[in-house]
């Protein structure tokens, strides 16, 4: 059979047969892969805890007939250790998670950055050092930017204007002019965009200094505006808990 | 494909937890090739379960009345609930023998990514048993895994202001897992040496 090699991390586990596990990761290299590992679900497996959602892992990976299996995993580094006991944290997490999932659509298709930016975004969730529903918006923006969907937060989204526009028109792809306004769309507060551009561009200083009313509406424009380019909304978005 | 009836019980069985299409065709031709006397002990078997077996109106667990066995025992002690998981993990410690008091079955554990989050299991039934005071032990004995950690979190914090002593089963329990299969020892220690949790 043939194996290959790679770093990723788990997304998702679903339960398969008696003691089996699906497990869907985003790899450093091979994009987002789905493979066996057998027997985990038993007490004594060898896998332990190691392909469990959030854990950077080491993998060596069979290629089946229908699905891989996985041959060995070792931990790089356990991220959901620090979750579990953390209920905001772990919904944020998990929102990363699946989002990471459905931005990367097609399996095996190699998505680098994607893999970057979801280490990166787990490894400030874990560390506790910012509000968890900043660092998911951040992860948030930074995905649909990597996917090509950055929302135009310093010109008009349509004419290309420069400036600080005062209307976010979701479907015309973020800030809109007063010439391009489309009608009934969203007038948010300046903070609130301020917000959304320190986020996008990892601005913690500004992030961290922000007021809640300005963090809950910018929340709520990145939620509309992922759900607009996923086309669905995430499950775990709404379970999403505030700290 | 196959002609109508066998093609309906291949669809049938391949919508089983862990069953694929094959093993479903198997399994079909099975049954097609088997004793009548067997086949029919097989469905009415199924449909016994379904008509004499429901969950317990207390504890969720299965029941063959109202109530189900542990909840009608008069010796179990009303003061410790041990939360689980599924009604198989109420068998599973069960059969330590460690464990004197009842039970609470959420039906599942927390798991965002699947969209099931706490109003989807059975936690407002859990608060309702607990308001009335009588209870003073929360052993929350969800899977090892970190879904199963994370809803023992939701919990001991839900629960935090009625002074409870919330609990989890302790070390020994090898993380990742599912508590079905931990065995009846490595259990039992798991129990007497369950930690408190703090949230
Ligand atoms: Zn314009
Ligand atoms: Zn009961």
């Amino acid at each position: 059979m043939k194996l290959y090699r790679d770093e990723g991390i788990v997304l998702r586990t679903q339960k398969l047969g008696e003691a089996d596990r699906i497990i869907s990761l985003l790899t450093r290299r091979n994009g987002r892969v789905r493979a066996v590992a057998k027997g985990v679900r038993r007490t004594k497996s060898r896998f332990g805890a190691r392909l469990e959602p959030f854990t950077h892992v080491d993998l060596q990976i069979h290629i089946g007939r229908s699905l891989d299996v996985i041959g060995q995993a070792e931990t790089i580094r356990p991220y959901g250790e620090a979750l579990g006991g953390d209920y905001p944290r772990y919904t944020a997490g998990t929102a990363m998670l699946e989002t990471a999932e459905r931005l990367t659509a097609v399996e095996k298709e190699p998505s680098l950055r994607q893999f970057l930016l979801l280490v990166g975004g787990l490894r400030t969730l874990g560390d506790g050092s910012h509000d968890p529903r900043l660092v998911l918006d951040a992860f948030l923006l930074r995905s649909l930017a990597v996917a090509g969907y950055a929302p135009a937060l310093t010109e008009c989204a349509r004419c290309g204007d420069p400036g600080s526009h005062r209307t976010f028109a979701i479907p015309s792809g973020g800030l809109v002019c007063a010439n391009c306004r489309p009608t009934g769309v969203a007038t948010p507060a300046h903070e609130t965009i301020g917000l959304m551009i320190a986020l996008l561009r990892g601005d913690w200083e500004v992030a961290d200094t922000s007021e809640h009313r300005h963090r809950q509406e910018c929340s709520g424009l990145v939620a509309k505006y992922l759900q607009w380019h996923l086309e669905h909304s995430l499950r775990s978005l709404r379970l999403v808990e505030r700290a | 494909m196959y002609e109508g009836v066998v093609q309906n019980l291949i669809d049938e069985l391949g919508r089983l937890p862990g069953i694929g299409p094959k093993s479903a065709q198997r399994i079909a031709f099975h049954l097609l090739a088997a004793d009548p006397a067997d086949v029919k002990r097989l469905s009415s078997a199924l449909t016994e379960v379904k008509e004499r077996v429901r969950f317990c109106s207390v504890c969720g667990n299965v029941a063959e009345d109202e109530e189900c066995r542990v909840c009608r025992d008069p010796r179990r002690d009303l003061a410790i609930i041990c939360v689980v998981e599924e009604p198989k993990d109420v068998v599973a410690i069960e059969k330590t023998r460690e464990f004197r008091g009842r039970y609470h079955v959420l039906g599942g554990a927390i798991s965002p990514i699947e969209g099931i989050g706490p109003d989807d299991l059975r936690v407002r039934e859990l608060m309702t048993r607990l308001a009335d005071g009588q209870v003073t032990e929360l052993i929350l004995a969800t899977d090892p895994n970190l879904e199963g950690e994370a809803t023992a979190t939701y919990l001991a914090r839900l629960v935090k202001p009625l002074g409870l002593r919330v609990t989890r089963l302790a070390s020994g329990l090898p993380v990742g897992g599912d508590l079905e299969y931990a065995d009846e020892v490595t259990l039992g220690r798991a129990f007497e040496g369950r930690r408190l949790l703090d949230v």
